[in-house]
């Protein structure tokens, strides 16, 4: 099983702090979160192994930053976590993105199923997940509230539906995009949060040697990084780290180039100062402006 | 596809379950007519299903100029795999310009799967659709009478603009209730083509099993009042105060996104760009400090009041009258104050 992660600002997260002068929001002030759909995505594939058995491959593609989501994942129960980093891959839409974690799925397979949160609370599209079975030439099975039963080469879910819901069965492999009220996310355990705090990928040893050497030093050296990487694989603690020529995706379609859409503006909202009618916040107050509604015919 | 075809059509994708039309497609439809007057073609509705060739009528009257069949038993029940494969057949044979869907569950799980296969952009969740000219920063090469796929991002607090200047069909989700329902015209006509399919039963990919139906038991877009409450409220068993004054007022109960992510209530409430979009005659919204996501659903309501604590909430912007203060002791002054009104 495969789970598609994503690291995101925390858009709910938006207080004073987060905003600037001018009202707009200051995105480098928010905290970076699992995207929430996606713990959904991962607890699932974590219940499916416990009932049919399995092992889970947590996937995420970002900047080495996003590694903490595979912490977090290795916290939850996964039992890998792959980081797909890669400069060339930044400003990919989800056409571009999704063609990328698909190359990577093919990667890493094979699987019987790819699990995806239903959407990103940064974008909101929910498209990455059709659009990687799409490529991937899977059956798609959205909006995935229970699996209902596994058996031979069968699933069968319960999916959200414009309706009410439907029970589907697929032959595997599928993609799903599971919703939030698929499950409760367990709380992280323990015992492997001490064992996995120290897990690292090898873009992050790179960083915290070079950290340590201080501003000016050479760059540590590669017999030193590559003990580090072995001492942490002896343990269990690499981060897998792979990259677009890894996985073997035509450049032509990642980042800028392979995305189609452009952002052509964007508007930060500004918070106007208002126009409207104050009133107190006192029986009084609150009664004048009952007493305009019902004369404006707004109330009965 | 990567060829523009400037003649192209712009059409939209006609929703139906159970050969009933979803008021979505016919909303759409009024934009995309709008869309191809402006660009001088045709505006054509894309209908699928099993005998659904009788709802070509109401399409005609919403603005249609040609209708897209295609039917076959297999399609009786909407099912990605089939239904996919036969827009990108017809997409790729008749070279639409541009092509919307409802931001259903149906159309969010459709799209995409399209626009995959056709290797196009597609932008989800559009407020509006406008055609205008985009210049490219990057080869400063023009596009004249391009798609403006217009959409709130980041959780509601920028709004972008966004463009498929070299990769068409030009692909946009938009919310139900977004666009304008118009009336039809009675007896306007136009020209049905039939679009052959093949089909066996291994094309699907699924089983269906069983379906439910389970309608929805709020209705807030026929709602002439609502009370909405946000974060403000504080908690699940604060929200017996919106429904107070809700019940005072014989109105529904909304509530913003923050508030159902939170838990405080059942996702069939939301009002926004990710929930219902709305147009009461008066929305009084509580504790609700008004992200974009929340006043792109609820803005166009006749009359707002926000009652707020911070005086700075963006839902003031958009409030025709404000109260500044808590919710806890305003809505009970509120109920109060309903009760006794002359």
């Amino acid at each position: 099983m495969i789970v598609l992660a994503k690291q995101v600002p925390d858009t709910k997260a938006i207080t004073g702090k987060a905003m600037n002068r001018d009202g707009t929001v200051n995105r480098a002030a928010l905290p970076m979160v699992f995207n929430p759909d996606d713990l959904h995505a991962l607890e699932e594939a974590l219940r499916l192994k416990e009932r049919v058995g399995g092992t889970v491959t947590v996937l995420t593609m970002g900047l080495p930053k996003a590694c903490d989501v595979l912490r977090e994942a290795l916290y939850l129960g996964a039992d890998h976590a792959v980081l797909l980093t890669d400069r060339r891959a930044a400003a990919s839409d989800t056409l571009a993105t999704s063609y990328i974690l698909s190359c990577a799925a093919r990667f890493l397979g094979p699987f019987d199923v790819v699990f995806c949160g239903r959407q990103a609370i940064d974008g909101d599209t929910a498209q990455v997940g059709p659009q990687t079975a799409e490529k991937l030439g899977l059956t798609q099975i959205t909006y995935v509230q229970r699996i209902e039963d596994v058996a031979g080469a069968q699933i069968v879910c319960r999916r959200i539906t414009d309706e009410g819901y439907e029970i589907v069965a697929a032959k595997l492999p599928v993609l799903l995009t599971v919703t939030d009220t698929a499950n409760e996310v367990r709380s992280p355990c323990a015992k492997r949060m001490m064992a996995f705090k120290k897990a690292r990928a090898p873009v992050e040893i790179e960083a915290e040697l070079k950290s340590a050497a201080g501003e000016g030093a050479p760059p540590p050296e590669a017999a030193l990084l590559e003990s580090r990487r072995e001492k942490l694989a002896s343990r269990g603690l690499l981060i897998r780290q792979i990259n677009l020529a890894d996985i073997g995706a035509d450049l032509s379609m990642c980042g800028r180039d392979g995305s189609p859409t452009k952002v052509k503006r964007i508007q930060s909202i500004i918070l106007t100062a208002s126009g409207s009618k104050k009133f107190d916040p006192t029986p009084e107050g609150v009664q004048t402006l009952i007493h305009e509604l019902v004369e404006d015919y707004a109330i009965g | 596809m990567d060829t523009i075809n400037r003649q192209g059509e712009v059409w939209v994708f006609a929703q139906q379950t159970d050969g009933k039309a979803a008021d979505v497609g016919l909303e759409l439809m009024s934009k995309a007519r709008e869309l191809a007057d402006q660009l001088g073609v045709p505006m054509a509705a894309v209908l699928l299903g099993s005998q659904v060739r009788r709802l070509c009528e109401t399409l005609f009257g919403h603005g249609a100029d040609k209708v897209y069949l295609a039917e076959h038993s297999l399609l009786a029940h909407y099912q990605t795999n089939p239904y996919a494969r036969i827009i990108v057949d017809l997409a790729r044979k008749e070279r639409p310009q541009a092509m919307v869907f409802g931001a259903t569950a149906m159309g969010r799980d459709l799209a995409p799967r399209v626009a995959s296969a056709l290797r196009c952009g597609l932008t989800a969740d559009c407020t509006d659709l406008e055609i205008g000219d985009y210049k490219d920063p990057v080869n400063k090469e023009n596009y004249r009478d391009i798609l403006y796929q217009i959409r709130p991002a980041f959780g509601g607090n920028i709004i972008a603009t966004i463009v498929n200047p070299r990769h068409w069909p030009q692909l946009a989700t938009v919310r139900e209730g977004v666009m304008r329902l118009a009336d039809p015209q009675v007896g306007r006509t136009g020209k049905i083509v039939d679009f052959p399919v093949e089909l066996k039963p291994e094309d699907l990919g699924l089983v269906l099993r069983e379906t439910f139906k389970a309608p929805k038991k709020v209705n807030l877009k026929a709602a002439r009042v609502i009370v909405a409450g946000g974060m403000g409220v504080g908690s699940k068993e604060n929200f017996a105060l919106i429904y107070d004054l809700a019940n005072v007022l014989g109105a529904a109960v909304g509530a913003s996104r923050a508030a159902v992510d939170a838990g405080f209530i059942d996702k069939d409430h939301q009002v926004g760009q990710t929930g219902t979009t709305v147009r009461p005659v008066l929305y009084i919204a509580c504790g609700i400090s008004g992200a974009v996501q929340h006043r792109a659903g609820m803005s166009e309501s006749n009359r707002i009041v926000a009652v707020n604590k911070d005086p700075q909430a963006p839902i003031f912007g958009v409030a025709h009258y404000a109260i500044v203060g808590d919710l806890k002791k305003v809505v009970p002054m509120m109920v109060d104050a309903v009760r006794k009104r002359g």
